[in-house]
């Protein structure tokens, strides 16, 4: 165990929420089983039932691997079927990995995982290099906006830590990524590694000397967490209104408090801001958190605005900075994952919950869906679960849009079914 | 490189909290939340507080006590709601008991599994759409893939391969007539944020949380508090015929049901000695206090699909 690893989490931390793309033949649970077990998070009892698994299914060491697979059924099947998330901290950062199966008909987990992910970790075996899986994981990624990503070549000691091998897949990885505009739009970093026996891990070990980079922790460490560098404009969904009218305290007979958390940008006292989608403008008088007091809420933010005008406002409107609005529409033109077993009809209404707000929604078109292999569009008619493609809804409701590349928050919506309540899909406005 | 503000980790996951209560006021018609006075609902009604003030909570507080509760942490769990000028309905077991529909198979019988009878019947009684629970991703495997909201069938079970795909912060919380919601605003906290969060907020904590001397019993290497004397006076786990007693200075990392939960051995008195020792530990939570998930591999998953939380 490395020194990093080994301080003690005192003090208030970063956050970095990551996920990891491969498959188990990538080493994938080997992987976070060790940067669990190298963060200490992994505590002697759970070692201690692990370890009795792996003697029970006639292993000889510690299937680190066991440490992910979380329920019965799945052990039962000896796969992973559904998205699990792990915690672990070092001195300076607390981490949440979505750990999503990467299986060709888990579209939807890897795209589960991703929606919260500020990171990406794509797993490559270096015997393999770039393969079809390699495409699906990197375009969802993109699809979905991570940020940042991590090409792990991992397996390295297969291929005797040989740096021609590993040059080779990172610029075919790179021929790829430009092929479908992921290279420029994100941030792509590579390292060599070897879960299996802790290569560039959290150790750097002797076994790659040629590889002067950063080490897959260094890396984690140094990522930014925020999910947009550039200023992002001003976005608060009501949340729920607070009107304690009836209480017993005199002051709080006109005290109206919007509820919501600040999705994007920031907000001060004095701002500025437009009531949508009534349009009403009005100055942030005073934002709180319970009885503190802020002068400005950033990014991320749950807080308790007041206006300085007595403005009729509920759950699911938007307050943003009347300099820089959303667009208001009763039409959306999205990129759609089917998550649901049962098909999309394109016949029936669903409902979107777009925000904290909601409409229903019928299709208008289905234009093309995406093949994740190919990446080739097909037509279509309908859409099964793991499709992914491009659809038109119209609204009853109008909603508060920016498009998914500008706005991860007003960006993203879920398709509801009403007749089950079930999320049956995830879309992302062009 | 930018140097645009983020919010600390404790930071972040409070606003994810404060998020989700919200939603669950939002989108709910009659949620409720569990309350205990252990730590974990003791940081969810901080956590509402800050959500909800100055307005009243939107919900009722709810206790499922088995009766065999600490005193300490039930005079805690009154003279908090006390304070907050919430309202509390509490549902016992022992109800069920004398209703029949909880038979336990001998007097000894741990509780615990048996809340799910009694928390179910509370969720019929009152029509409850949505109860928000104190659980955590990390405190066991079979909640480490738990939605924070998870959806419950009219029996409340959980079906582990019939959950609502939960992306971005777009929660669906929605359910029909009959159907439960468990929403878990701290999933996404360890034991270690739990603590550290206490310490940031200078939260107060039933005294048995923190280091004391205590009556044990060490029974196949596990510390049995010994004689606990219940809020009704009756004495519990007394000990067996060759067992002695013996005085230690323990405290609990988890409090519940007396005859699960058990004590580790600690000198740690004050909240931040706490956070020290917990990020020095060996042992989980549950591996080091819970006697009732040690029974098998999947125990908590069992439990979970009958209702449990």
């Amino acid at each position: 165990m490395s020194n990093n690893m080994q301080n003690i989490e005192l003090k208030e931390n970063s956050l970095l929420r990551f996920m990891t793309c491969g498959s188990v033949d990538d080493g994938k649970s080997t992987l976070i089983g060790r940067l669990l077990f190298d963060s200490k998070t992994i505590l002697t009892d759970t070692l201690t039932n692990i370890s009795n698994t792996s003697k029970k299914r006639g292993m000889e060491t510690v299937d680190l691997s066991l440490l992910t697979d979380g329920l019965q059924a799945e052990r039962e099947q000896g796969i992973t079927i559904d998205v699990a998330y792990r915690y672990f901290a070092t001195g300076t950062r607390k981490y949440i990995i979505a750990d999503a199966p990467g299986h060709e008909q888990y579209t939807r987990n890897m795209v589960t995982a991703a929606s919260t992910a500020n990171l990406a970790i794509i797993l490559i075996d270096a015997r393999k290099g770039v393969l079809t899986q390699t495409r699906r994981h990197s375009y969802l990624a993109h699809l979905v906006g991570i940020p940042h990503i991590i090409v792990a070549v991992n397996k390295m000691d297969l291929v005797d830590y040989s740096q021609d091998d590993y040059d080779k897949i990172c610029a075919d990885y790179m021929s790829f990524a430009k092929e479908i505009g992921l290279a420029g739009a994100r941030d792509i970093q590579f390292l060599p590694m070897s879960a299996l026996n802790g290569d560039m891990l959290v150790d750097r070990l002797d076994n790659m000397a040629w590889y002067k980079g950063d080490s897959l922790l260094e890396l984690l460490e140094k990522a930014p967490v925020a999910h947009a560098e550039a200023e992002e404009a001003f976005r608060f969904p009501v949340q729920f209104v607070c009107r304690p009218h009836a209480s017993v305290d005199a002051k709080l007979h006109d005290f109206r408090g919007f509820m919501g958390r600040v999705e994007s940008g920031e907000v001060s006292v004095g701002d500025a801001v437009t009531v949508l989608p009534n349009g009403y403008e009005s100055k942030v008088k005073a934002i709180q958190i319970g009885d503190e007091q802020l002068q400005t809420a950033p990014t991320e933010q749950s807080v308790t605005l007041l206006l300085e005008d007595e403005i009729d406002t509920s759950r699911g409107d938007m307050i943003v900075k009347s300099s820089d609005l959303p667009q208001t529409v009763k039409q959306i033109d999205a990129f759609v994952c089917w998550l649901s077993e049962t098909p999309l009809s394109p016949a029936r209404t669903y409902i979107v919950r777009h925000t904290a707000r909601e409409s229903k929604a019928k299709i208008v078109a289905i234009q093309y869906k995406v093949d994740v292999n190919t990446l080739e569009k097909q037509q279509t008619n309908d859409l099964k679960m793991n499709d992914i493609a491009r659809v038109s809804f119209k609204l009853a409701q109008p909603l508060m849009v920016d498009s998914y590349t500008t706005n991860r928050a007003t960006g993203a919506f879920i398709v509801i079914d009403e007749s089950t309540n079930n999320t049956v899909g995830a879309g992302m406005i062009v | 490189m930018t140097t645009k503000k983020t919010l600390s980790h404790l930071d972040w996951l409070e606003a994810e909290a404060i998020h989700i209560l919200r939603e669950v006021a939002g989108q709910c018609s009659n949620p409720v939340l569990l309350f205990s006075g252990g730590k974990d609902s003791l940081c969810i009604v901080r956590l509402a507080e800050k959500a909800f003030r100055p307005g009243r909570f939107p919900f009722p507080l709810m206790h499922i006590d088995t009766g065999h509760n600490y005193k300490e942490v039930l005079g805690f769990r009154d003279r908090r709601v006390k304070d907050m000028g919430e309202r509390l309905i509490v549902r016992s077991l022992e109800d069920s008991m004398e209703r029949g529909t909880i038979v336990l198979k001998h007097p000894d019988e741990p509780r615990n599994k048996h809340q799910s009878v009694t928390l179910l019947e509370a969720i019929e009684e009152h029509g409850f759409d949505c109860c928000i629970g104190g659980a955590r991703r990390d405190e066991e495997k079979a909640r480490a893939k738990e939605r924070i909201m998870s959806f419950r069938d009219e029996f409340g079970q959980w079906d582990p391969k019939n959950q609502r795909p939960e992306l971005w912060n777009l929660y669906n919380a929605r359910s029909h007539k009959g159907e439960n919601i468990r929403a878990f605003p701290i999933s996404n906290w360890t034991e270690m944020d739990v603590w550290q969060y206490i310490e940031r907020e200078n939260l107060e904590l039933p005294s048995i949380y923190y280091s004391h001397e205590r009556d044990v019993i060490i029974r196949n290497g596990d510390i049995i508090p010994a004689n606990v004397k219940l809020a009704n006076g009756e004495v519990i786990n007394k000990p067996k015929d060759g067992e002695e007693i013996v005085k230690k200075q323990v405290r609990f990392r988890t409090v519940g049901d007396i005859t699960c939960t058990a004590p580790v051995y600690s000198d740690a008195d004050t909240t931040s000695k706490i956070v020290i020792e917990t990020a020095t530990t060996t042992i989980t939570e549950r591996g080091a206090t819970r006697l009732d998930d040690q029974t098998s591999e999947a125990s908590m998953e069992l439990r979970k699909k009958e209702g449990y939380f």
